[in-house]
């Protein structure tokens, strides 16, 4: 199963290839990785999706706890949570082709960033689902470069 | 008064009551060994390779408890040290490796002897820091200590550049340490160990399955109380051999690969299987599908990682061992004196009785003018020392001999590489050992090839008057791999065979060691007393049968109860 975990980490040098040394060292696959400050200062949160049955989640939460500079392992799955990833795509828009790129544009809420003679770039944010559905429907008329964040995701308040 | 950073790191190893370090020199140091001769209280062991000086940590550490300090230079010395501290991580032992780095501003410009020494052990320590800020440096050195020894313990590294060695800060050494995310669970769930103790009166066929957790938590004591009281049979790994008198009628002797019939059958056939400290390593639990599958599982670790990694438990209890036996004697004085609750363990203690006597450790003894048997060796060792010394190994057949033959009594009287399984590890960490305990008698039982790892240490032992004995049990042969190759890979001896070896006798008289061989089994008794007489370091170079080959074994993949017997 797929498994999102958010790590609390102190921000210093060696920080991230701790976290994902622990990974590729043991044999555990990341998915998605994504990094940056939280408001307090020296701490960053990273967040992971992982695949791996019960006990291999197990064994890398533990394994994350272990590290001296990880402060906190929640695993989101385990509770109600907003998952949005962020994705930049630039799809071939020739003439003719435009309106209908657009109106998918539209359906979807998403925005365009940037216009080139032959090109639209999308910006898009939204769950891995949302994110999929996008490319399947650009793929026809031909995505030239995608650049996505991995997943953030927080628990939701009302639980 | 300002420090400068070599001042502040040795007076900082003061203040953790180092009484001595092992090291080597070099340009990235150059400023800690100058400020040496300043702390006359400070014990430095000159090493004459850098894999010897984090090995004689370890051995120091492993045989005191106490935390295990080896200082070397940036680069290749740095480098040097990474098997040993491998070895060490894998054994959960304390030590705090110093490592030399160039000055700051070079720091990622492949600077002369530059590596990132940090990277590369990072899989292999608890923690590790580079510290590029003077003002944190007595910090770092407090953090540095109490990780390597809280919780479950191991190597920490601290990563020097030698502008920060030169800097000059004020010296305040942390009285406390706070780290928000290391916070070791000690104290064991009431709940837990009340279940525990009822499982444990109503078991019928229980089994203590003791690793090196016990001896690290200094748990024996209490686990030795438990098992007598209520009559437990006790079984161990390697790493936990001396945490249970081995002369005991409840010792079952070792388990796993190498292990005895009666621990591994007694597992086999457990009902309740208590294991202390232990991790179930691979060599230990055999085919998984088929380790102690009747057995309730009950697992006390400090490190939470350990638990319901290769087998399933039933029980789970994160907690510092010693203090959940501790808790465990109690609740069972309370439960145990309950009627009608204890299940009387006699005949289960009485069918692993008869398993020990009818399938004992055993050789096929030596004929007649024939080779001296290794076994043997190991025999008169425990004959002449009766258990009173402190007992390294190499790795190989010589370890798994050292660990059949010998009745360790007391933890901590028992070095040897259990999960890295290091050749060249004996040697140096008895040298460590004898620089704490100077007139205890200190073996290192080698074999030819691991002897050669870390030969040269022997000018270490002669310098510093360490009077180390090195029993070679020689066999020609790199054993345990040859034994594999006999019994797996048709006698294919591909390698294993040394027949270019030195003359130990002569090598240890170059070294101004004393050297002495023994070919004929009538004089192994009269020369071994000779060598541990002698006040220096001593080798024994013992002929041994060259095909000989340690039995019982279980071959790798198998089930534990599927065994050669001899
Ligand atoms: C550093 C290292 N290299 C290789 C091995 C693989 N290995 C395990 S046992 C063994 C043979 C050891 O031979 P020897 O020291 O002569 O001991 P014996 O088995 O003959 O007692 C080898 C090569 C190892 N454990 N460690």
């Amino acid at each position: 199963m797929r498994h999102i975990l958010s790590i609390l980490v102190e921000n210093e040098p060696g920080v991230l290839s701790r976290v994902s040394g622990l990974f590729s060292g043991r044999g555990f696959n990341i998915e998605t990785l994504n990094v940056a400050p939280t408001l307090e200062e020296g701490v960053s949160i990273m967040t992971i999706t992982t695949i791996g049955d019960e006990t291999i989640i197990e064994q890398i939460i533990k394994q994350l706890r272990k590290l001296v500079t990880v402060i906190k392992v929640v695993d989101l799955t385990e509770v109600k949570n907003v998952e949005r990833e962020m994705m930049l795509l630039k799809v071939a828009a020739e003439e003719g082709k435009r309106a209908e790129i657009l109106r998918i544009v539209d359906v979807f809420r998403c925005k365009v960033v940037d216009v080139g003679l032959d090109e639209f770039t999308l910006e898009i944010t939204g769950t891995q689902d949302k994110i999929t559905a996008l490319i399947n429907l650009m793929q026809r008329f031909g995505i030239k470069e995608v650049a996505r964040t991995g997943a953030v995701a927080m628990r939701r308040s009302m639980q | 008064m300002e420090l400068t950073g070599a001042q502040i790191l040795l007076e900082s190893l003061g203040r953790e009551g180092v009484d001595v370090i092992f090291g080597f020199p070099g340009g990235a140091v150059i400023d800690i060994y100058h400020q040496i001769p300043n702390y006359p209280n400070l014990k430095h062991v000159l090493v004459r390779h850098e894999q010897g000086a984090i090995h004689m940590a370890d051995g120091y550490a492993r045989a005191t408890g106490k935390v295990g300090v080896c200082l070397v230079t940036s680069g290749p010395g740095a480098t040097n040290t990474v098997t040993g501290i491998a070895t060490a991580y894998m054994d959960s032992i304390p030590v705090v490796i110093i490592t030399g780095q160039v000055p700051t501003p070079l720091i990622g410009n492949d600077a002369f002897q530059e590596v990132d020494i940090v990277g590369i052990t990072r899989p292999c320590t608890k923690h590790n820091f580079l510290v590029k800020d003077i003002t944190k440096l007595a910090k770092t050195i407090k953090e540095a200590f109490f990780l390597a020894q809280s919780g479950r313990p191991g190597p920490v590294l601290i990563d020097l550049p030698k502008d920060v060695q030169q800097q000059l800060c004020a010296f305040n050494y942390p009285k406390k340490v706070a780290l928000r995310g290391y916070n070791p669970h000690y104290d064991p769930n009431v709940k837990q160990v009340r279940k525990v103790a009822e499982l444990l009166c109503k078991a019928k066929h229980p089994v203590i399955y003791a690793g090196g957790g016990v001896i690290s938590s200094s748990a024996s004591k209490e686990l030795t109380k438990l098992a007598q009281a209520y009559g437990l049979p006790v079984t161990a790994t390697l790493m936990a051999l001396g945490c249970f008198p081995g002369d005991d009628p409840r010792w079952l002797g070792m388990l796993g690969m190498h292990g005895t019939y009666a621990a591994n059958h007694g597992m086999s056939n457990a009902d309740l299987i208590l294991a202390v400290g232990a991790r179930f390593d691979d060599r230990v639990t055999g085919k998984l599908s088929e380790f102690a599958t009747k057995a309730t599982m009950v697992h006390i670790d400090i490190d939470p990682t350990s638990i319901q990694k290769n087998v399933h438990v039933d029980v789970p209890i994160v907690a510092d061992c010693r203090l959940f036996m501790e808790a465990l004697n109690k609740e069972m004085a309370d439960l145990a004196g309950q009627k009608d609750v204890f299940v009387p363990k006699d005949k289960w203690l009485a069918q692993l009785s008869e398993w020990k006597a009818k399938h004992p450790v055993k050789y096929k003894p030596a004929t007649k003018g024939g080779f001296i048997k290794p076994q043997s060796v190991v025999e008169m060792l425990y004959k002449i020392t009766k258990g009173d010394c402190i007992i390294s190994t190499e790795v190989g057949q010589n370890q798994m001999w050292a660990a059949q033959f010998f009745n360790y009594k007391k933890p901590r009287t028992l070095l040897t590489s259990g999960g890295l399984g290091t050749m060249g590890f004996g040697f140096p960490a008895a040298i460590g050992a004898q620089a704490a305990y100077p007139d205890k008698l200190v073996i290192d039982v080698a074999g030819d090839g691991s002897i050669q790892m870390c030969i040269q240490e022997l000018a270490t032992a002669v310098c510093y008057n360490l009077p180390v004995k090195i029993v070679i049990l020689n066999n020609g042969y790199l054993g345990m791999v040859r034994q594999w190759q006999e019994l797996f890979y048709e006698k294919n001896y591909c390698s294993t065979c040394l027949d270019i070896a030195p003359d130990f006798v002569k090598l240890a008289e170059a070294y101004g060691a004393a050297g002495f061989r023994v070919t004929q089994a009538k004089e192994l008794e009269a020369t071994l007393k000779q060598a541990f007489s002698t006040p220096k370091p001593c080798i024994v170079d013992v002929i041994v049968d060259p095909e000989e080959n340690v039995y019982p074994m279980v071959p790798a993949g198998k089930s534990i109860t599927e065994m050669i017997l001899v």
